[in-house]
């Protein structure tokens, strides 16, 4: 009976410090950060009828998070994505998706996200609200991230979230393949 | 007059023989058009409207296979002689061996091909894949095969037509008329 006390008072006493921990992770995080492509990536998937999908990432793109210690609502979020540097694993689908059908990197060379608000929805998670600008065409997306890990200089997010590609005139093949858009993102930011 | 006569065409034979014909001579033209056209995007949608066409040609096809087998089959005139009593069943033998594999080829086609893209005719239902292992082998044989299959489809087509010409305007019976309307040539061809 002690033993099993003992044991649930280690318990408590180890999660007690990871939740503070995380409570003061992101004060801790204020900062401006560039985001290195090492140990970041941008991928997304796309559903299709009868089940599967398409897999693809991004292989060039750039950007900065500014926390502000102060109030984590006025942190910012740049984005900058190179749609020509899209890749699925198959040459023919990734001709296809920088063809005019779909991202038309021949005139259009940058999706851009641009936040508007951050708010926070957890100890370590947050809910980013932006702009974003594709083939032309801007609209209000919202993504939702997860401070994953913060040390000395570096800091690490989870970042999710759905975009329906129709908004950008991006809609083709719906809807043997759907029409959103799933990105599973992970950004590693260096304090600069 | 729906069902065929021992002389005439009945209407649904009439029907059958014509819309399979606009189909398979506009999905050649369709065929020749998709793998043309500048858009990657509008190549696409073509892609997915011939092979929408495509499944309601089979279907079709198969009707009619049935609809013959279960019918009479108008004689050719008395006039006509033996040389061309031959061939013309072997050609009409042909033309439906070609509307089958056409059509299926083109499935097997999309069945083998590494890009996977479901087929949804007229974005209506899904229509599996027949069960064909898929490698760039088979895609690259099946692109070839689809595509000889229909040009010595249209071969057999113009020689169809050709024949039925000279029935027409040459030898003035009513082996084209009757496929027009059951009550065309009535005279030429006798009683029912």
């Amino acid at each position: 009976m002690i033993t099993r006390r003992l044991g649930l008072a280690a318990f408590l006493a180890v999660t007690s410090v990871v939740g503070s921990a995380w409570a003061v992770a992101l004060s801790d995080a204020a900062g401006r950060y560039a985001i290195s492509a090492d140990g970041s990536a941008i991928r997304f998937a796309i559903g299709k009828v009868g089940g599967g999908g398409l897999n693809g990432a991004f292989g060039r793109f750039k950007g900065t998070i500014r926390i502000d210690g102060g109030d984590i609502g006025r942190s910012r979020v740049d984005l900058t994505i190179f749609p020509d540097s899209v890749g699925t694993g198959e040459g023919r689908v990734d001709a296809f998706l920088k063809s005019d059908a779909v991202f038309d990197t021949t005139n259009e060379q940058e999706i851009v996200f641009r936040s508007t608000s951050v708010t926070r929805t957890g100890e370590n998670t947050a809910m980013i609200t932006g702009r974003l600008t594709a083939r032309g065409r801007t609209f209000t997306e919202k993504f939702q991230a997860e401070l994953q890990s913060l040390n000395g200089r570096q800091i690490r997010f989870h970042v999710s979230g759905n975009v329906l590609r129709s908004r950008y005139q991006m809609d083709v093949g719906t809807p043997i393949y759907s029409n959103i858009v799933a990105f599973d993102m992970e950004f590693t930011g260096r304090r600069s | 007059m729906l069902r065929n006569t021992k002389t005439r065409y009945g209407w649904a034979a009439i029907v059958l023989h014509w819309l399979i014909a606009l189909l398979f001579i506009g999905q050649f033209a369709l065929g020749l058009a998709m793998i043309r056209v500048a858009s990657q995007r509008t190549s696409f949608e073509l892609i997915q409207l011939h092979k929408s066409f495509g499944f309601l040609l089979l279907g079709l096809v198969l009707i009619r296979i049935g609809w013959r087998l279960g019918n009479a089959s108008p004689e050719l005139p008395a006039e006509v002689g033996a040389m061309e009593r031959r061939a013309a069943p072997a050609v009409h033998l042909a033309l439906y061996a070609a509307q089958l594999a056409v059509p299926l080829s083109g499935w097997v086609l999309v069945s083998v091909s590494v890009l996977e893209i479901p087929s949804m005719p007229f974005n209506l239902f899904v229509m599996p894949h027949l069960p064909l292992g898929v490698s760039e082998q088979a895609e690259t044989f099946w692109i070839f095969g689809h595509r000889w299959l229909a040009y010595a489809g249209m071969a057999l087509v113009a020689l169809h037509f050709l024949a039925a010409l000279r029935h027409h305007f040459w030898l003035r019976d009513a082996v084209m008329a009757r496929m027009i309307s059951p009550s065309l040539g009535r005279r030429d061809l006798g009683p029912e």
